[in-house]
């Protein structure tokens, strides 16, 4: 069993799954039972300023696509920071923390952009005895109309600001927590770094309408007939967390900045993934809200499995993939693969063929007796058939080896690495020197 | 009552009528909308699909189950009696096991098909339960057809004809509508009077005269038919049935086995229908099966199937074999019936073991006695009462094309027809299609 002990910015905890700032962490009932059923550590759902809290719709809140079998791959809300007094929330805070001292405890913030606001809760949540602060500048629905959440994630500088307050006025270090709904995720990181962050963590919600109703025209979920784009997450949102995960990890100005990975993960394979793109530890939300909180067993297991199965430490996997995020220009393109079907595997459904013939490179033929074969000289090895059969392992990439001809070019495969900036079709390739 | 499955003889109610009604229920419940759903999204859309090839009817299979898909039952009911306007019934006792499920990828790829006739039983069943016929009749166009036989292949052949707004006559010999699916088909396949319920949906259509009770042969004859009408189609079916050339058939007891389905399927309440507490059935195809199985589920004690080859040659499918035999059905294979034995009514059934060599069975001279108080003969059906002057073909009217007789203007399809297996779906795509020729035919006159 791997030593899954995480060291996070100083924060230790006996693993790295976290629960992120949302319903799994709004009181300490939940919490309790999270940290009784493993969780390594939560981040408190967002606290507000004193004085009477928000409040949420009173209808719907949450809106859903599945996939076979309903499985939910996505999940969109309109809930807005907690609804319970902050004074509730601090003391169950500060009792929580008193009883479980192993795990990790980050109170979640929002409030107004000013000074004041933050010099005023920020010795209240110190008093607590938590880890840390998160500071929500990610929440993409009604808390942004009113100036906090992801207006203020969408402005460098305010993210800037706030976070120099937050290190001014508050001993312990400070996570900032990133809105995906921004053009270059680089910009609001540099800005938490420059404002003195021990740590990004990204992504919250975003910006989204599930569904509409076809009936009575309302995107839902409906209030009253109406909708509102919420926010979304769960595994549907994965692949975008991960590029934005990935983009800090690799960025000249935010390189080595700590990163809590958050979005979509459901499993530990996802944990190590997000890890392996340079996310310290994880943060899970939809996962916990679909299965309930026993999923962390799994995440356990899997990941210490994993490790073991590997020889690796969980630092020896942070970051580990992030050398090889590239741009496009760098890609070898004389690395020439062919797709090739196993015929023993294939179940002649016959899914291949309709997508290379229709909308590919028709290199994929068919028989009477439902036979089907990679043309190679007419394979461009896009991956299309490969992403659309069925059956697991059945057909695969397989490299050409150098030496041997590419019956699609004509060209034989060149053994040296070659990519874009020195292509012959490339206007502004670099000519290699005389 | 007081007869339970081990009182003597032939007797009726040998179970509670609790136990009757449940042994008589649907023998595949009905998807709920939800099982539907998942049902439907394990199908993979191929690409000119196997399925589609191994329906007899061609349903756009992989298009019907996206429409369930997406939420659009009523289009998938659309695509399935585009193709197949029996498609409530297929959906109910197609052997799908060696029809289109045999062919599904997913039973090459796990063994365990995409379930396509309960989806299409899904999609047919919301349409039918609206009680809405999705076709409409072109206008007249003054030409008349006459069909014998409303079962299948007729049923079929009417509907598209009247579609084409042609005006069809359906005689059937018997007193109601459906052939063997009224009469033929086992209970627990067509339950709720489904048969029946199908046929007026059916005939929403409009255009379709049915004369019940009116033979061919006995009530009209073929010549007049010819006469008075611009085409005429036969879906007669096989209604003899083959004799079993064993001693003492004419023993009380001894009785076809199509003919106590028929009992059985018209019976109003089934606590009165007799059956024996040692049931042997003869033979070893589908109509073997339904009625060993259905007299074991009305309380029979013993029931023996048995059949002169051995099991791989057995022509019910492996699938229908493991229902027997979950039901407590006794299978003996390579043994033929030499006498039935007994003073006035059956006891016994005395038999002898066989020797199959090619496509010769002879006894091997060891016999053995069974009890048996009821012997059911299910050893195949014949041609009964076609017309003089048609050309035969291993004893079925010979048809080429789309159902061509060897008479001009007359066409034939169904079990009474040569090709293809007799199976109701079989029947239903060769009405249909007989239906476009003979559209086409009268169409240029
Ligand atoms: C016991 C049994 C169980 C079966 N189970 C299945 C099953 O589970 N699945 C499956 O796919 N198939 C099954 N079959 C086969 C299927 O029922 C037939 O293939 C199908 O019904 C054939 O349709 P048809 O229209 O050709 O003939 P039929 O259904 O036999 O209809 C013929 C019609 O013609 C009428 N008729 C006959 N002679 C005359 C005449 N001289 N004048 C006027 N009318 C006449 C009859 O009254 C009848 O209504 C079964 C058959 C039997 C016997
Ligand atoms: C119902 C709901 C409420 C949320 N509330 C908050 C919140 O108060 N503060 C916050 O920082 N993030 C909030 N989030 C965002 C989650 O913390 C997390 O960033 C996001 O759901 C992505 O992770 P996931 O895919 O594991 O769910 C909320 C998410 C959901 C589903
Ligand atoms: S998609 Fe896969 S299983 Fe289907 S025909 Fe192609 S190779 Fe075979
Ligand atoms: S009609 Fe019968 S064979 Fe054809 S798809 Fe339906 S169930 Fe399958
Ligand atoms: S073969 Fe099976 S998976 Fe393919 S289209 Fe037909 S039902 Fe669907």
């Amino acid at each position: 069993m791997a030593d899954l002990t995480s060291d996070f910015i100083g924060i230790k905890s006996p693993n790295p799954f976290w629960l992120a700032s949302a319903p799994p962490t709004d009181k300490e009932y939940n919490v309790r039972r999270a940290f009784e059923a493993g969780w390594g550590g939560v981040v408190w759902k967002t606290l507000g300023a004193e004085g009477l809290p928000v409040v949420n719709v009173n209808g719907p809140r949450y809106g859903a696509i599945y996939g076979a079998d309903r499985r939910l791959l996505g999940l969109n809300n309109i809930e807005l920071i907690t609804d319970r007094d902050l004074y509730t929330n601090l003391e169950e805070i500060k009792r929580v923390k008193a009883d479980y001292p192993d795990r990790a405890m980050i109170v979640s913030i929002m409030v107004p952009c000013e000074e004041e606001a933050w010099k005023a809760i920020l010795p209240l949540v110190e008093d607590t005895g938590a880890d840390g602060i998160e500071l929500n500048f990610g929440c993409p629905h009604g808390m942004s109309e009113r100036g906090m959440g992801a207006a203020v994630g969408q402005v460098p500088e305010y993210i800037e600001m706030v976070t120099r307050w937050c290190k001014q006025y508050y001993s312990k270090p400070v996570i900032v927590k990133l809105t995906p709904n921004i053009t270059d995720i680089r910009k609001p990181a540099e800005a938490a770094k420059r404002g003195g962050a021990d740590a990004v963590s990204l992504i919250n919600t975003i910006n989204s309408i599930t569904s509409v109703n076809l009936d009575t025209m309302s995107p839902e979920p409906s209030i009253d007939g109406k909708g509102s784009h919420g926010g979304y997450c769960g595994p549907a949102v994965k692949p975008i967390a991960m590029s934005m995960v990935s983009e800090i990890a690799r960025n000249a100005e935010t390189h080595g900045l700590p990163i809590s990975g958050i979005g979509g993960i459901t499993t530990w394979r996802d944990a190590a993934e997000f890890m392996a793109l340079g996310a310290g530890n994880v943060q899970v939300c939809t996962a916990a809200m679909t299965y309930g909180f026993k999923i962390v067993s799994e995440m356990i297991s899997g990941l210490s499995q994993y490790l073991d199965e590997k020889g690796m430490s969980l630092d020896d996997l942070v970051g580990r993939a992030v050398p090889n995020v590239t741009d496009w220009q760098y890609l070898n393109l004389n690395y020439v693969t062919k797709a090739r079907i196993s015929q023993d595997d294939c179940i002649k459904c016959g899914r291949c063929y309709a997508a290379c013939e229709d909308t590919s490179h028709q290199a994929i033929s068919m028989s009477e007796d439902r036979v089907f074969e990679v043309i190679d000289a007419e394979c461009v090895a896009c991956n299309l058939c490969v992403n659309v059969c069925p059956v697991e392992g059945c057909i695969t990439m397989e490299e050409l080896a150098a030496g041997a001809m590419d019956e699609r070019t004509g060209n034989v495969v060149s053994p040296d690495y070659a990519n874009w900036t020195t292509h012959p079709n490339n206007p502004g390739a670099i000519k290699a020197a005389e | 009552m007081t007869n339970s499955p081990f009182t003597p003889g032939i007797a009726p109610a040998r179970l509670p009528e609790e136990a009757l009604a449940r042994n008589f229920t649907d023998l595949h419940a009905p998807l709920d909308g939800h099982e539907a759903l998942v049902a439907a999204d394990r199908c993979y859309f191929c690409h000119d699909a196997p399925c589609i090839t191994a329906c007899p009817t061609d349903i756009d299979i992989p298009l019907f189950i996206r429409q369930i898909a997406t939420g659009t039952p009523e289009a998938a009911a659309e695509t399935i009696f585009d193709q197949n306007i029996l498609g409530g019934m297929c959906a109910r006792v197609c052997p799908t096991e060696t029809l289109c499920e045999e062919a599904c990828v997913r039973e090459a790829a796990e063994g365990k098909p995409v379930e396509i006739g309960r989806l299409q039983r899904f999609a047919t069943d919301t349409v039918m339960a609206k009680g809405v016929h999705p076709f409409e009749r072109a206008p007249a166009t003054g030409k008349t057809v006459a069909v014998v036989g409303a079962g299948p292949a007729g049923l079929a052949c009417a509907h598209r004809l009247a579609m084409h707004g042609h005006s069809v006559t359906i005689f059937d010999a018997r007193p109601k509508p459906g052939g063997l699916n009224e009469y033929g088909i086992a209970s627990y396949k067509s339950v709720d009077n489904f048969a029946q319920a199908e046929v007026d949906w059916l005939l929403k259509i409009g255009g379709i005269e049915i004369k019940y009770g009116t033979a061919l042969n006995g009530d009209v004859t073929m010549a007049a038919l010819q006469a008075d009408f611009d085409a005429v189609f036969l879906g007669m079916g096989l209604g003899g049935v083959n004799a079993l050339r064993a001693e003492g058939e004419t023993r009380d007891g001894v009785t076809d086995a199509v003919e106590f389905i028929a009992d059985l399927r018209q019976a109003d309440d089934l606590s009165t229908l007799p059956v024996g507490r040692n049931v042997v059935v003869i033979g070893g195809g589908m109509t073997a099966i339904d009625a060993a199985v259905q007299s074991k589920l009305l309380g029979a004690e013993n029931v023996t199937v048995l059949y002169r080859r051995g099991r791989d040659a057995m022509p019910a499918s492996a699938y229908e074999q493991d229902l027997a035999a979950s039901k407590g059905v006794r299978f003996i294979f390579n043994a033929m019936p030499l006498e039935v034995l007994g003073n006035g009514a059956a006891t016994a059934l005395r038999c002898e073991y066989t020797k199959v060599e090619g496509r010769s069975v002879q006894g091997t001279g060891e016999t053995f006695d069974i009890p048996a108080d009821q012997v059911l003969k299910a050893i195949g059906q014949t041609l009964d009462g076609a017309p003089d002057g048609l050309k035969l073909d291993g004893g079925k009217i010979a048809v080429t094309g789309a159902g061509r007789t060897s008479l001009s203007g007359v066409w034939a399809g169904g079990d009474c027809a040569s090709g293809g297996e007799d199976l109701t779906v079989t029947a239903v795509a060769e009405g249909r299609d007989a239906a476009e020729d003979i559209h086409m035919q009268i169409s240029k006159a």
